[in-house]
């Protein structure tokens, strides 16, 4: 496993690596639509996402969030658009295609079996075996240590039974069942939802490790502070578009609900384009 | 951000192989683990000590009552002989338990499966062992058939499994042809039942079996020192090793001081192991332990469930099969009459035993505890010739005891959370 723990993460003053660093972004999808009967769910919205990099989607409900997570993780896939997977085009018809491609999802429900232990839920269906087909617990407990170790994860034992972890552990074995399978994207569904103050801590703390590795990370959250703690970038949807981007350093929370719930454009309405200051400012690039 | 401090002060690790030892330390921190309940370590590694704790209280009652006759070795070796059959059906009942479902069939397939046996070698006069294998595949295809309506077509287990025992109940009629009994004359089939293994074979295999498992607790334990993780302390291991060593030779000292161990006893006692060592080492039990966990977890991680659904109710009815064989030839016959109160002894056996009728919880040698406590309780109340209908209404009360044990256990679970 990578040593690489201790340059970037020690000091957060230093800027994170410069985002859209010119080069091809990990994931790009241009154009994608997608329309449940006569309900328009997403309207040719592109998204990108770049290595290293951690990207919050967040709307209101219904604008599209999980729609599109459903695209990029082949559950939903959309109707038109295209999918780039490091320049590559890609199609992704269906979740075992997107486990192969690298890209993972970190489901709300963390799709844990809470009678297993860490080993066991971390390997389950991909199980390392050895001398006449037996499971070799050994190698998979190394593994569950080392990628564990990586994520700078403290649970009470690889042994523990899930049902017995706190929801922070959870959530981490969960996100590290994707690393163990070599994961290029990583999406995160609400992954603060039902934590606590210190539990959520540690699933930020994650989020930064998973950006460290490498990895491009999304993070659907409702969760504005969180967002702010942990993200480089923001990307609104709202009614199925895209509506925003903004770069977090530049950004109050206050623009991103504002682009959220649209307030904005109806101030523009209400003042009839008069030169009002409420314009995006800084990071806002709109589309 | 102030959770960036605690960082610093992680030592980077080298590659180097003793670094894992380090890195364990990073990672497993037992502070780490939230207070247990009584319930949560009842479910888990503690789950046998209120039924150990059980069996003793009713083995000593017996003993007391009965005058000391209940643990004479004549007697242990009644109770050996009387073990396998709900034993053997109790492990097949398990495997479809571990998936939170039920077979309600068994019963009824084991005597089928006696009677297709019984029809073959008397009737047809083939060969003992086409018989038995005609008989063990019968029991592997309802299974299959079984497992093919729960796992394919969604059908409750509950309702496949009970029309199933309805409609095998008739085809066990139409087989024997309105003859109560068939007795069984042929000698190999009733030798396995009756014999027992020599006295020296048997003490020779079970050091075998005791050398077999110290060794592989003592190569684990040196493997995993060597991989740089956890143990146990060396003085556990060879708790464990003494403690199935003095179990094992002593059962087998006792039963030899009588007439021996009974061959349905050592089929028995290899069965567990067998489906021991499936279920705790191999890639198949991980999964049945996966899919009676959380069967969408199972299938997200690309687990067949319904391969894995079919196969335990297979295995299961092929478990019923060989139970009904054995109660053949114990028996000298098959009957028509199903025996009333083998269905629910088996499942009881089970669920006494510790194994979770939701599904994900309980080891295949909870069953030993099991029919341990209903054969004593089947035998001690027949040493006070106690007539049926008592033996049948304690057997009730244990059964809801057990029964209940599990339900409040889950929901304290449930209620503390996590």
């Amino acid at each position: 496993m990578a040593e690489n723990t201790t340059p970037a993460v020690g000091d957060m003053t230093s800027p994170p690596p410069e985002q859209p660093p010119g080069g091809e972004p990990r994931l790009r999808m241009r154009g994608i639509s997608k329309s449940f009967g006569a309900v328009r769910a997403l309207f040719e919205v592109d998204f990108e996402v770049y290595a290293g990099e951690v990207v919050g989607l967040v709307g209101d409900n219904g604008a599209g969030k999980s729609t599109l997570i459903k695209v990029i993780s082949g559950v939903g896939p959309a109707d038109e658009g295209e999918v780039l997977l490091e320049g590559q085009k890609v199609s992704i018809p269906n979740p075992q295609t997107a486990n192969r491609l690298g890209i993972e999802t970190v489901y709300q429900d963390l799709a844990l079996c809470d009678n297993l232990d860490v080993v066991a839920n971390l390997f389950l269906g991909r199980e390392e075996r050895s001398f006449l087909r037996s499971l070799d617990e050994i190698d998979m407990e190394k593994q569950t240590l080392n990628v564990l170790h990586t994520l700078d994860v403290k649970i009470p034992s690889t042994r523990s039974v899930v049902a017995t972890l706190s929801g922070g552990q959870r959530q981490s074995v969960a996100v590290a069942k994707s690393i163990l399978r070599q994961a290029k994207v990583v999406l995160l569904d609400e992954p603060t939802a039902a934590l606590g103050v210190v539990q959520t801590r540690q699933v930020l703390h994650l989020i930064r490790r998973l950006r460290d590795q490498g990895l491009a990370v999304v993070v659907i959250s409702h969760n504005l502070a969180d967002i702010f703690e942990v993200v480089d970038r923001v990307i609104v949807l709202r009614l199925g578009r895209r509506v925003g981007t903004f770069d977090i350093k530049t950004t109050t929370p206050e623009q991103i609900v504002a682009s959220i719930t649209g307030a904005e454009f109806g101030e523009l309405m209400a003042t009839k384009g008069d030169d009002t200051t409420n314009s995006a400012s800084g990071g806002q690039s709109n589309e | 951000m102030s959770d960036m401090v605690e960082k610093k002060k992680e030592v980077p690790t080298s590659s180097a192989p003793g670094s894992q030892l380090a890195v364990g330390a990073a990672v497993e921190v037992p502070s780490y683990m939230p207070r247990r309940t009584l319930g949560q370590m009842l479910r888990g590694e503690l789950g046998f000590v209120p039924v150990l704790l059980t069996l003793l209280v009713i083995m000593a009652y017996f003993y007391f009552d009965s005058g000391g006759i209940f643990l004479k070795a004549e007697n242990i070796s009644n109770l050996a002989g009387q073990i396998p059959v709900i034993g053997i059906l109790g492990l097949g009942v398990i495997m479809v338990l571990l998936l939170g479902e039920i077979d309600l069939s068994i019963a009824v397939v084991s005597t089928l499966c006696a009677v297709i046996m019984a029809v073959l070698s008397e009737r047809a006069g083939a060969p003992a062992w086409v018989a038995i294998m005609a008989a063990l595949l019968s029991g592997a295809l309802i299974g299959f058939i079984n497992g093919f309506f729960i796992a394919v077509l969604r059908v409750p287990s509950f309702i496949v499994t009970l029309a199933g025992s309805i409609g095998y109940a008739g085809l066990l009629l139409y087989l024997l042809q309105g003859q109560a009994t068939l007795i069984i004359s042929n000698s190999f089939i009733l030798a396995i039942a009756g014999t027992f293994l020599p006295n020296t074979l048997s003490i020779i295999l079970a050091a075998l079996v005791v050398l077999l498992y110290a060794a592989g607790l003592i190569f684990n334990y040196v493997r995993r020192k060597r991989a740089g993780l956890r143990t146990a302390s060396v003085l556990w291991l060879i708790a464990q090793v003494v403690i199935v060593a003095v179990l094992v030779e002593g059962v087998v000292i006792v039963l030899n001081n009588y007439v021996g161990v009974p061959y349905p006893t050592a089929i028995f006692f290899g069965l567990i192991a067998v489906f021991w060592l499936i279920m705790t080492k191999t890639r198949f039990g991980r999964h049945v332990y996966a899919v009676g966990g959380s069967s969408e977890a199972a299938r997200r991680a690309g687990i067949s469930v319904v391969g894995i659904r079919i196969a335990c109710f297979t295995l299961c009815s092929t478990l019923a099969a060989v139970g009904g064989i054995l109660a053949a030839s114990r028996g000298l016959s098959v009957a028509s009459q199903i025996p009333p109160t083998l269905l629910l002894n088996a499942i009881a056996a089970a669920v006494i035993g510790g194994v979770s009728l939701f599904g994900g919880h309980g080891s295949v040698w909870a069953i030993v505890l099991g029919v341990l406590i209903i054969g004593s309780l089947e035998n001690g109340l027949a040493l006070r010739s106690a007539p049926t209908e008592v033996t049948l209404m304690v057997e009730g009360v244990v059964l809801l005891i057990a029964v209940t044990a599990d339900a409040l256990i889950r929901r304290a679970q449930m209620r503390t959370g996590r």
